[in-house]
C-alpha cells in the first residue's frame, strides 16, 4: 500500500513536473535569446552565454528606423492604460444601471449585451473597417482606440458584482440623505465596487494588449502601431532581411514584461476570489 | 434586487400629496441618472456592434460596378444573395472551415484532457508545491497570442530552434512546417497558451466539490484514480463541457497564429482560415461585397454555436436543480 503510494506520488509529480517544463522553457528560451547576438541566435547556442549582448539589443531595438519600437510601446499603452480604464468606467457605470434601476425594455437590452459577449472581437473587425472608411476614421487613433471600449463581458460582470457588492439599503439611506443619486454612484458605489472595477479593468487590458487582428485591419500608419502589429511587421521583415530577428526576440520580451505586471496583480484578486469560493 | 421604480405601484395606502409629488421628482431623477450611467455603453453598443453589423449585412447585399476608373463613377447594384452563392462556392473559404474542423479534432481532445489530468492531480494532494506549478502553468496565458506565436515560430524554424537542432544530433530530422506537421504546430501554440487557464477553471470546479462527497467515496473504498474518474468528474462535467465550446467557439477565429505562419511556410495559404478569408477578399482582392458575405456567414455560425451552448447549458443547469 506505501509503495503503491509512493508511486503514484512520484508519477504524479513528474507528470506536473513535465507540464511545468513545456510551458516555461519557451519563455526561458525567449529570455535567453534576447541576450544573444545575431551570429549566437542563429548556432541556436543560446546556452553559450561567452557573449552576453542583452544591452546591446536594447540599444539596436530602440534606435531602429528611427525609434519606432519605443513608439509602438507607448501606442500599446495609450491603447491598453486609457482603453481599459475608460472602458472599464463605461461598463461598470452600465452594469450598476442594469442592476440597480428598472427601466422599459430593461432585459431586452441586456440580452443584447449578452449577445455581444458571445460575438468574438475578430469578427466585428471587417464590418468595424468598413464603418470606419465610411465616415473617414481609417488609419486613425481612433479607428482602435473606440472599439476597444465595448466590453459588454465587463457589463454582464459589474451587473453581476453589483448585486454582490452594493446593498439596496445602502442607496436608500443615501437618498434619505438627500444626496443625488449620481452623487450616490460616484460616491457610495463606486467605492464598494472598487476590487470589481480592478477585475474589470485587468480583463480589459489584457484583452486589449493582445489585439491583433483589429489594428491589422485599421491601420497602415507605422507611427500609429501598437506592439504587436509592429513585431508582426519586422517579423515579415526578418524573412528578407535577418537581422531583424534579433531585435523581433528582445521586443517580444519586452512586450511580455507590463503583462506579467499586471498577472501578478490579477493573480491577487484570483487567489482571493479562489480562496473565498473554497472556505464555504 | 431592483425596487425603486416600481414601487409607487405596489403602495396600498394612498400616500399624502406631498409625498407622491417628492416621489415623483425622486423617481425623474433616478431615470435621468439611469439614462446618465447607460448612455456611454449604449453609444459604443450602437456606433461599434449594431451598425457595423447591420453596414455589412447592407453591403453583402449590394456590389459596386465600377465603370472605367472608380471614385465616383460606381453604381451600387442590388445584387441579393450573390456575394453569399460565391462565397460558399469558392473552394477556399469551405476549406478553411475544413481546417478548422481538423484542428478542433486534435485541440479539443488534447487541452481538455490534458487540463483535466493536471487539474485532477494537483486536486489530489499528491503533487508538491501546488501553488507554484499552478502559477507556472498559467503563465503562457498572460502572453500576448502573437507573441506566442513568434516564440514558437522561431523553434519550428531550422537555424534558430535549440530543438531542432537537438533533435538533429540525435540524427532525427524533423520538418515542424511540412505539409501534415503545420497543423498540429499551430495547434501546439494554441495548446501552450490555453492549457494552464483551462487548468485553472477546472481546478476551481474542484475545490468548490463538496468534501463530503470525497470522503464518502474514499470510505466505500474507492482508490485515489477511481475517486477522480468515477466521483469528481461526473460532478464537474458542466466546465468540462464549458471548455468544450469555448474552444470550438475559439478555433472559429483562428488568424493570429496561421497569419504569422504564413510568412513562414508555404503549407499555410493566405486563404487557410475563415478570418484570413475575410481579410484576403477585403485587403488583398478589394473586394468588400465578399469579404461582407463571409463576415456575416462566420458571425451567424458562432452566434448559431454560442446559442446552442448557452441554452444547453441553461437547461442542464435546471435539470440539475
Amino acid at each position: 500500500m506505501t509503495t503503491h503510494r509512493l508511486t503514484s506520488r512520484a508519477v504524479a509529480n513528474v507528470v506536473v513536473l513535465i507540464a511545468a517544463l513545456y510551458t516555461l522553457l519557451p519563455g526561458l528560451w525567449l529570455l535567453l535569446a534576447s541576450t544573444r547576438n545575431s551570429d549566437a541566435l542563429f548556432s541556436s547556442n543560446i546556452l553559450d552565454l561567452s557573449d552576453f549582448s542583452l544591452w546591446q539589443n536594447i540599444t539596436d531595438l530602440f534606435s531602429m528606423e528611427d525609434g519606432v519600437y519605443g513608439r509602438w510601446y507607448l501606442n500599446s499603452l495609450l491603447y491598453a492604460v486609457v482603453g481599459a480604464l475608460v472602458g472599464s468606467m463605461i461598463s461598470v457605470a452600465a452594469g450598476y444601471a442594469f442592476d440597480k434601476y428598472d427601466f422599459p425594455h430593461k432585459e431586452k437590452l441586456f440580452g443584447l449585451v449578452l449577445t455581444g459577449v458571445m460575438v468574438p472581437p475578430t469578427v466585428l473587425a471587417l464590418p468595424l473597417y468598413l464603418v470606419a472608411s465610411g465616415v473617414g476614421l481609417v488609419n486613425t487613433f481612433w479607428a482602435v482606440f473606440i472599439p476597444v471600449l465595448f466590453n459588454p463581458f465587463g457589463v454582464y460582470l459589474a451587473r453581476l458584482l453589483s448585486s454582490g457588492y452594493v446593498p439596496t439599503e445602502v442607496l436608500e439611506a443615501s437618498r434619505v440623505d438627500g444626496a443625488g443619486e449620481l452623487q450616490t454612484y460616484l460616491r457610495v458605489s463606486l467605492r464598494m465596487l472598487g476590487p470589481g472595477f480592478v477585475t474589470v479593468f485587468l480583463f480589459q487590458l489584457t484583452a486589449i494588449w493582445n489585439n491583433f487582428f483589429l489594428p491589422m485591419v485599421m491601420l497602415s500608419d507605422q507611427h500609429l502601431y501598437p506592439l504587436s502589429l509592429g513585431l508582426y511587421t519586422w517579423n515579415s521583415s526578418a524573412t528578407v532581411s535577418p537581422e531583424y530577428y534579433p531585435l523581433v526576440v528582445i521586443g517580444s520580451l519586452l512586450a511580455v514584461v507590463p503583462l506579467i505586471v499586471a498577472f501578478v496583480t490579477l493573480q491577487r484578486y484570483w487567489k482571493s476570489g479562489l480562496t473565498a469560493g473554497s472556505v464555504k | 434586487m431592483s425596487t425603486v421604480l416600481s414601487e409607487e405601484r405596489t403602495g396600498t395606502k394612498p400616500p399624502a400629496a406631498s409625498a407622491v409629488r417628492a416621489r415623483r421628482a425622486g423617481r425623474r431623477q433616478q431615470l435621468l441618472a439611469c439614462v446618465t450611467l447607460l448612455a456611454p455603453f449604449t453609444a459604443l453598443l450602437v456606433a461599434v456592434f449594431l451598425i457595423p453589423v447591420g453596414y455589412s449585412v447592407y453591403l453583402s447585399l449590394f456590389s459596386q460596378d465600377h465603370e472605367g476608373l472608380g471614385f465616383g463613377g460606381g453604381t451600387t447594384v442590388f445584387t441579393g444573395l450573390r456575394s453569399y452563392l460565391a462565397v460558399l462556392d469558392d473552394p477556399s473559404f469551405r476549406s478553411g472551415f475544413g481546417v478548422i474542423a481538423l484542428y478542433c479534432v486534435i485541440f479539443v481532445p488534447v487541452v481538455v484532457l490534458g487540463a483535466l489530468a493536471l487539474a485532477l492531480l494537483l486536486d489530489s494532494g499528491l503533487v508538491r508545491l501546488r501553488r507554484t506549478a499552478q502559477m507556472m502553468l498559467y503563465l503562457p496565458h498572460a502572453v500576448p497570442g502573437i507573441i506566442a506565436a513568434v516564440i514558437w515560430l522561431y523553434l519550428y524554424t531550422p537555424g534558430l530552434s535549440p530543438v531542432i537542432k537537438l533533435f538533429a544530433e540525435a540524427d532525427i530530422h524533423i520538418d515542424f512546417l511540412g505539409l501534415h506537421t503545420v497543423l498540429p504546430a499551430i495547434v501546439n501554440i494554441a495548446l501552450w497558451s490555453g492549457l494552464g487557464y483551462n487548468m485553472v477553471i477546472f481546478y476551481a470546479a474542484l475545490q468548490a466539490l463538496p468534501r463530503e462527497v470525497i470522503e464518502a467515496a474514499r470510505i466505500d473504498g474507492a482508490g485515489g484514480l477511481r475517486t477522480a474518474l468515477f466521483v469528481k468528474v461526473p460532478i464537474i462535467r458542466g466546465s468540462v463541457v464549458m471548455v468544450c465550446m469555448f474552444a470550438l467557439i475559439g478555433a472559429l477565429q483562428l488568424f493570429t497564429e496561421p497569419t504569422l505562419m504564413n510568412q513562414a511556410t508555404p503549407m499555410v495559404n493566405s486563404r487557410y482560415t475563415p478570418n484570413m478569408y475575410i481579410y484576403d477578399a477585403a485587403f488583398r482582392r478589394n473586394n468588400y461585397g465578399l469579404a461582407s458575405a463571409a463576415s456575416v456567414i462566420l458571425l451567424v455560425v458562432t452566434c448559431a454555436l454560442s446559442f446552442a451552448v448557452t441554452r444547453w447549458a441553461g437547461r442542464r443547469e435546471r435539470s440539475a436543480r
